[in-house]
């Protein structure tokens, strides 16, 4: 029992994460709106970020910048156990801008389909498509 | 001590998470997003993404917002569930 | 449908809850994420580029090819956002409004009809029109000028603490746009107008993969800055921080036009003449 809560307490970071991607899922299959579906995506896709950057995290050391002063002798040679795991940082900082173009183009489909269809509810729009 | 920090934020996150998605207006939808990327962005602070963080910041929480609102502006602020 | 919804998200919770004792605890040194190619990355940043910052060494140097498609990617969002949305009508088939500035009073004028753009009694106002803020107008005025200087110094700085093009590019698309929000639309096309930020945002990714081209030319690998050090006048290792300074300038250019383009098309519903 005390080994189980420990275990579940070392990886509070991807219960998070699971709620938060359980939470965006939700959004995009149940909420009928479509601004609401887009929140919904941009959840699911910070959840992921959380989850790559979780994984790279390491407790108590420093931030992947070395260590350098002003003078020429500042440098040192970086100890890879000292520094967090700049990998996962790289990828995810390109997701996030890509996050964004995608939230732009997704919204320019929904003013679209406003402009055709006077709303944004989901079973509004399929009455109107069957209407004529 | 740093985790309760780290734990508190993260109850944050998911309050504005399931708030941005149950409110019915899209406006205070999209502002309680707002909230939530700037938490996201807190949390990742701490884990040391300092880069992920800054990113987040301008984007999640600044531009990403006034996209929403423009397209709320563009379209309409009611919303059934 | 809720039902439904609720049973596959809680199916999916169950599968990745499932999942999870699997990995590493959080924060452990030992995870596999960073034992692979990172190590190498932390060790041999300084040495190779001269970027204390690893993840800017990474991003446009180690991964640069990587970075050159995401950039390509956001461009191409901002003339999809462009297609989708954009109507070009002619401008007199709208019904304009006028307000004289010294008593308040507003002017419809019909169809067809427009006063002189550049008088200075009679301004251009949107229909959706709130009241004349001279707080708003003024403070925003006031800061503009520094959030671009601060986006220039995030772009410039990149190497040694947090920051790069893609920040620096959101947070000056952010100025105009915050300048865009505090004046009006016609203000804010007169600064950077559609085509200026279309132009730029194609030259940005120009700009990127023109340093690639220089290097192959040159008779390196594409994006081996190092090749540039006869044309800089360093060596090798600077050259590669040179490098990447040049190409964080065109993912700044790309992502501050691209983001400036999206606001104006959302905005104005693809317009252009009135926007938020």
């Amino acid at each position: 029992m005390e080994s189980l809560l420990s275990n579940f307490l070392a990886k509070y970071n991807y219960w998070v994460y699971i709620g938060l991607v359980m939470i965006g899922m939700y959004a995009m299959i149940a909420k009928r709106n479509l601004v609401k579906k887009i929140i919904g995506m941009n959840i699911v896709q910070t959840a992921v970020i959380l989850f790559y950057v979780s994984i790279g995290a390491k407790k108590g050391k420093t931030i992947p910048i070395i260590a350098h002063g002003h003078e020429e002798t500042g440098h040192h040679a970086a100890q890879a156990i000292d520094y967090i795991s700049p990998l996962p940082h790289v990828l995810m900082l390109t997701a996030i801008v890509v996050s964004v173009a995608t939230l732009g183009v997704a919204l320019a489909l929904a003013i679209k389909i406003y402009r055709q269809y006077g709303t944004l509810e989901e079973d509004e729009i399929a009455l109107r498509i069957n209407e004529p | 001590m740093i985790w309760p920090v780290d734990l508190i934020i993260m109850v944050l996150v998911m309050i504005c998470g399931i708030g941005a998605i149950m409110v019915r207006d899209l406006l205070g939808a999209a502002i309680l997003f707002g909230a939530y990327s700037f938490m996201m962005c807190l949390l990742w602070a701490i884990m040391g993404a300092v880069d992920v963080a800054f990113t987040e910041a301008s984007v999640g929480a600044g531009v990403s917002a006034v996209f929403f609102v423009a397209a709320v502006f563009r379209t309409s602020r009611r919303t059934k569930d | 449908m809720k039902t439904f919804a609720l049973i596959t998200v809680l199916l999916l919770g169950g599968l990745l809850f499932y999942g999870t004792p699997d990995f590493p605890d959080w924060g452990d040194p030992a995870s596999p994420a960073s034992l692979h190619v990172s190590p190498y990355y932390i060790e041999h940043a300084v040495e190779d580029t001269a970027v204390p910052n690893i993840v800017t060494a990474v991003l446009a140097d180690y991964r640069g090819y990587d970075t050159m498609f995401e950039t390509a990617v956001i461009f191409s969002a901002g003339i999809a956002c462009l297609f989708l949305l954009r109507v070009y009508r002619r401008k007199s088939a709208r019904t304009r409004l006028y307000r004289h500035n010294l008593t308040g009073v507003t002017l419809r004028i019909a169809k067809g009809g427009k006063l002189p753009e550049g008088s200075a009694e009679f301004e251009r106002i949107d229909s959706v029109w709130v009241p004349y803020d001279m707080i708003i107008k003024v403070t925003s005025r006031l800061i503009v000028p520094f959030v671009q200087l601060f986006a220039l110094y995030v772009i410039a700085h990149g190497h040694h603490s947090p920051g790069g093009g893609f920040q620096g590019g959101v947070i000056f698309g952010a100025a105009i746009i915050l300048y865009a929000l505090s004046n009006d639309l016609r203000r804010a096309f007169r600064r950077l107008s559609e085509k200026a930020a279309l132009l730029a945002s194609a030259a940005g990714v120009l700009i990127y993969v023109g340093t690639g081209l220089l290097c192959l030319l040159l008779g390196g690998n594409f994006l081996d800055y190092s090749m540039l050090a006869e044309m800089l006048h360093t060596d090798a290792i600077m050259a590669r921080s040179h490098g990447i300074l040049i190409v964080e300038i065109g993912v700044g250019l790309a992502v501050m036009a691209v983001m400036v383009s999206l606001y104006y098309n959302l905005s104005s519903a693809g317009r252009h003449d009135e926007g938020l």
